[in-house]
């Protein structure tokens, strides 16, 4: 069954299988990846809600999320498909003093990484944001060169293009099983058939913990669920993602902005986290977080609501992703536990992912992987989850 | 100024005065009070309500009933539905060009809590179903929530103006529509264990079994043990060129114009699709003075009730049968349409198209069930029936009685003791589901000599108000349900003459022979339109049952008994030969159904699938032969089903079109549905407190934020 052999095959074909793919076809590999949906970013990729930035605490995220920057930003040009991306900015807003301390302390590591981010008194911020809630506002931080895009449809530019490059993809199929020989990957079974392989990358987000358990082995991943919601479009009156990380009985944080086709997108992180798999929609959700908005910017108040929806965030236990090569099974690659941010995180990890899978690391990314190896401590937290 | 408000009625009673002033694109009108925007605009004339942002398309008025944003408009600064906000006094309405925009908010909010109401029963719709429904329980004293998204309960029955079809003991068969509702109405309102809030909408039914209700602006929850799911139907749309323009629209959407608003929405109307919903819809344009210019029907024949299609016929409108649409024409609103003949393939017969000069054309293909909270409800194990059309597709008469028995079951789920469902209901719901039967030829009386009633009743339906309404017990339907033809004992007529006023398918006549020396026989004919077009003396048109012309004759008297309810009955006296073939009046004449002489078809337009996200057949034609097979994918790459109406219009067409391109069903992956059911601003569901909303039937439990002089 030679039809039936591929140099890697990607399990996955969401925020990071899609474009991994995409990368490992562009190094001339065959690639096949398999997805138990209907097509792709079926999974958590459609529940993202479009942000994009590289304004985060960790260095290996920030170089990691740059990259990605660049692809998105960049990909209608190359690609002549367009992701609606939007460069907004990303802004988190401080109005207490404790906020202020963390995102001021956070600058520093933030510019050292060499982002493009600064402190904005208040009156610099209303001027990027009108109609923003003047009283107890003490400033904030400010990343231009952040934005937002199509989640969804990104990766079906991702998958147009590694249709392109010769990926096969396989859709409604579950991988039940990576087979073994002597610690070296051999192939996978589905519950449609078998390939063999010696390589496989994991890239089933919320499911990956079961996959790395189909290849014997563990990997800290456990999901937690976010509820998002989205309205009518209306003309552009907000430019950047609006983050106020106050939290509140119910919320830790919440976030909005504005998409490139009007409508505004807005998300929370529950507070205690909704632990599992349950994508089903709650009564509480929208009364949290429309509060929270119109509160903020009291005109939100007139725009429509057009749909909610849940989304899991596959979580590590200390808020970074899981990326390399297991110590224990060669040929097994994790690119899980991206925490909510595999959208963004995406393109970044599907080309490092290459790099993993054909030996071309460059000089960066010794120190990604260190950050993110599998058989890290998992001790600290990432400060802006 | 032109003025389209309908100023009198045969049925219907008619509002007052256009008396509040406001303003479209900075010129005065009038709107009646408490009247819609949409139905203003519509009265005043208007009925392009802007340009859709990523065509430039013109939009007006498609569902009326809050579901899609086709008819937004700017009023005082912010977007709204124009089908669901009144006009206030002085408002300063605009077309919405493009995308609306946000405006400014001087000051902050107050704010009120989202509150959880408990209750037994929470019932969804004040229909027929919901009403029976709610009678049951509030007999077995079950607490009740009834909501209802609109003002006025009943549904759909207040939009019936015509007499219904059915029995007279299950289902008030004979009385018209609008008044069934209102006994209901007054019914359910004897229960003391029934609330009921009108103009609340159900946004959506929650994993923790809560179901979130908006009511004015006010958003809250009922945690109801029970749901009972009565929402109705939506209609089905159709593809074809000119799909969108402004003056396509659905059935349900001319008859909130026409019979709840009293506005005539347009001067010269076709009709597609020959099931009830068009032909009485045809029927209610003619009574409310519109040109009735034909209606065409793909089938052989239409799917609707005989005696339905029959009327319309006798009235002089044109039924098109094995005739489709091929395009509404115009610019920016319609100005006729092309229709053609089918072939036993489906295909259109090239050279058989007629176009004919039309403002409005009314699609009527048929209903689905609006079900989702139903779904929902049984994924997230909240305990739930669902009744009427929400159940199954079947004439207001039918969803009345299954109303009955899923209220009877929703009072055993609550553990009270009505016992079981009697056998003979779930019979007597079957037999009102019944679809029409066989067609049988009539049977005219051979003597000539007495006074009898003729029935040009031939097609077995669900129907009996006749033998129930004779004085002398002489009419009896043949068989031993209601599905039969009546039958008449010729020796026992008295001529009182409530058979021929009673029919809903004004198919009786009284024919009278006892004063034949003065050369004519008399016949009654029931007639329903307002009495300023007929008087005594009139010569007048007469036809036969399927509308051919028998002759001219003179009107001897006209009688307008109470036991008629707003109909008339017209006494003409005719020729013997003919007396016993008259089975109508014409009320059209002629010349108001020609076709036009030069044919017009659009080609400019590529025919639109999703209307709010105008995405063309083509667009999705080549995802398909790309190899796209989950309907979210097709989602995601043209944004078909991604707008204001939540992909509740476009999945069976995007279906329709994967079955063209050979796909079969069970390689589609259905759309993902999610809430809410009707876009609904951030500031309700953050609990912003407008003064805005209904005062009335507040929950006692909930009058602290909603009446409490906000």
């Amino acid at each position: 069954m030679a039809a039936s052999v591929y140099d890697v095959i990607v399990v996955g074909a969401g925020s990071v299988g899609t474009p991994a793919a995409m990368y490992l076809a562009e190094k001339g590999l065959k690639v096949l990846c398999l997805d138990q949906f209907a097509s792709p970013g079926q999974g958590s990729n459609k529940a993202a809600i479009g942000g994009l930035r590289a304004t985060h605490s960790a260095p290996a995220k920030i170089k990691l999320c740059l990259d990605s920057l660049k692809t998105f930003s960049t990909w209608k040009e190359k690609h002549g498909f367009d992701l609606e991306w939007f460069q907004g900015g990303y802004l988190f807003m401080a109005y207490r003093p404790e906020e202020e301390k963390v995102l001021k302390d956070l600058l520093v590591i933030q510019k050292k990484a060499g982002l493009n981010i600064d402190w904005y008194g208040k009156d610099d911020l209303l001027k990027i944001v009108p109609g923003m809630k003047e009283e107890g506002l003490i400033g904030g931080t400010f990343s231009p060169e952040d934005g937002s895009a199509s989640p969804m449809l990104s990766n079906c530019a991702f998958h147009q293009r590694a249709v392109e490059l010769g990926v096969d993809f396989r859709f409604n199929e579950r991988v039940t099983n990576i087979m073994r020989r002597k610690g070296t990957v051999v192939g996978v079974r589905t519950d449609k058939g078998g390939y063999a392989t010696s390589c496989v990358v994991n890239a089933a987000g919320a499911w990956a913990r079961a996959l790395a358990q189909a290849g014997g082995l563990d990997v800290p991943v456990n999901p937690d669920c976010h509820e998002a919601c989205i309205t009518e479009p209306a003309q552009r009156f907000l430019r950047p993602m609006l983050v106020d990380i106050r939290k509140t009985p119910g919320a830790a944080n919440y976030y909005f902005h504005q998409a490139h086709t009007g409508q505004v997108i807005s998300c929370f992180t529950p507070e205690p986290p909704m632990l599992g798999t349950d994508r089903r929609e709650t009564s509480e959700f929208l009364p949290m977080i429309a509060s929270r908005m119109v509160k903020l910017m009291p005109k939100l108040a007139n725009l429509k609501v057009r749909r909610t929806w849940r989304g899991l965030y596959p979580m590590t236990p200390d808020g970074s992703p899981i990326v390399g090569q297991s110590k224990t099974l060669d040929g097994y690659v994790d690119a899980v536990g991206m925490c909510g941010q595999g959208y963004m995180l995406g393109p970044g990890v599907g080309a490092l992912v290459s790099r993993i899978v054909t030996n071309s690391l460059n000089k960066d990314d010794g120190e990604i992987l260190h950050e993110l190896r599998p058989d890290r401590e998992f001790a600290g937290t990432e400060a802006l989850k | 100024m032109s003025d389209y408000r309908i100023k009198e009625h045969p049925i219907l009673p008619v509002p007052g005065e256009a008396v509040v002033p406001f303003t479209w694109k900075g010129q005065g009108y009038k709107a009646r009070k408490g009247e819609t925007i949409a139905s203003a605009l519509f009265a005043n004339g208007i009925r392009i309500f802007g340009h859709h942002h990523k065509d430039g398309s013109p939009q007006g008025i498609f569902c009326a009933n809050g579901q899609c944003a086709q008819c937004s408009v700017v009023a005082n600064g912010l977007s709204v539905k124009s089908c669901m906000v009144p006009v206030t006094d002085g408002m300063k309405v605009e077309p919405l060009e493009g995308k609306a925009k946000l405006i400014d908010v001087d000051g902050d909010h107050r704010f009120h809590d989202v509150e959880t109401i408990e209750t037994e029963c929470l019932i969804l719709g004040g229909g027929p179903a919901g009403l029976a429904a709610a009678i049951e329980l509030g007999k077995a004293g079950v607490n009740v929530i009834l909501i209802d998204d609109k003002a006025a309960l009943g549904g759909k029955l207040v939009l019936q103006t015509h007499k219904f079809f059915g029995s007279i003991e299950a289902c008030h068969a004979g009385t018209r529509g609008m008044d069934i509702g209102k006994k209901l109405e007054a019914e359910v309102r004897t229960y003391p264990s029934v609330r009921i809030w009108t103009e609340t909408t159900a946004l959506a039914v929650f994993s923790d079994r809560k179901v979130g209700l908006l009511r004015g602006n006010h958003y809250f929850l009922v945690r109801p043990q029970v749901l009972f799911v009565a929402t109705g139907a939506r209609e089905k749309s159709l593809v074809f060129k000119g799909n969108t323009l402004p003056g396509v629209y659905g059935a349900g959407a001319f008859q909130t114009l026409v019979n709840r608003d009293l506005v005539r929405p347009t001067e010269r109307l076709f009709i597609i699709g020959g099931g009830n919903v068009g032909l009485i819809g045809g029927y209610h344009a003619l009574q409310a003075g519109i040109q009735v210019v034909g209606l065409c029907e793909a089938m052989d024949e239409c799917g609707g009730y005989k005696v339905h299609k029959d009327k319309l016929v006798r009235m002089g409108v044109p039924i098109y049968t094995r005739h489709t649409i091929v395009s509404a024409n115009g610019k920016e609103d319609v100005e006729s349409v092309t229709i053609a003949q089918l072939d036993p393939a489906w295909k259109v017969i090239p050279g058989t198209e007629k176009t004919f000069k039309c403002d409005t054309l009314l699609v009527a293909v048929g209903l689905d069930p609006v079900d989702e909270f139903y779904r929902k409800a049984k994924e997230f194990g909240l305990p739930v029936l669902a009744g009427g059309d929400a159940e199954e597709i079947a004439e207001a008469s039918a969803a009345m009685f299954t109303g009955k028995i899923r209220g009877t079951e929703v009072a055993r789920m609550l553990g009270r003791d009505v016992g079981e469902v009697p056998v003979e209901w779930l019979h007597t719901a079957e037999i009102l589901k019944a679809r029409p039967g066989a067609v049988i030829t009539e049977e005219i009386p051979d003597h000539e000599d007495g006074v009898f009633p003729i029935f040009h009743c031939s097609q077995e339906i669900p129907c009996n108000p006749c033998t129930s309404i004779c004085p002398k017990g002489a009419i009896k339907i043949e068989g031993d349900d209601i599905l039969g033809l009546p039958t008449f004992d010729e020796t026992a007529c008295i001529a009182c003459e409530q058979c021929v006023a009673i029919c809903p398918g004004l198919a009786v006549t009284l024919v009278d022979y006892r004063k034949k020396e003065d050369e004519g026989v008399v016949v009654s004919i029931p007639y329903e339109f307002n009495q300023t077009t007929i008087k005594e003396g009139d010569t007048i048109t007469v036809l036969d049952t399927l509308g051919k012309v028998l002759g001219q004759v003179p009107v001897v008297k006209i009688r307008a008994p109470k036991f008629a309810d707003h109909a008339l009955l017209v006494k003409v006296k005719a020729p013997a030969e003919i007396a016993k073939l008259i089975a109508g009046i014409q009320v059209q004449a002629p010349w108001v159904t020609k076709s036009m002489e030069e044919q017009i078809q659009r080609i400019d337009d590529d025919d639109i699938v999703c209307r709010c996200e105008r995405v063309t057949a083509g667009q999705i034609r080549k995802l398909i032969r790309e190899g796209v097979r989950d309907l979210n994918h097709l989602k995601t790459l043209t944004r078909a089903g991604m707008g204001a109406c939540g992909g509740k219009t476009c999945p069976n067409l995007i279906a329709r079109v994967f079955r063209e391109e050979g796909v079969p069903a069970p390689q589609m992956t259905p759309l993902t549905q999610r809430p809410v059911f009707m876009e609904v601003p951030l500031g309700a569901f953050a609990g912003v407190i407008t003064g805005e909303g209904p005062t009335r039937d507040a929950a006692p439990t909930s009058v602290g934020t909603l009446e409490g002089g906000v």
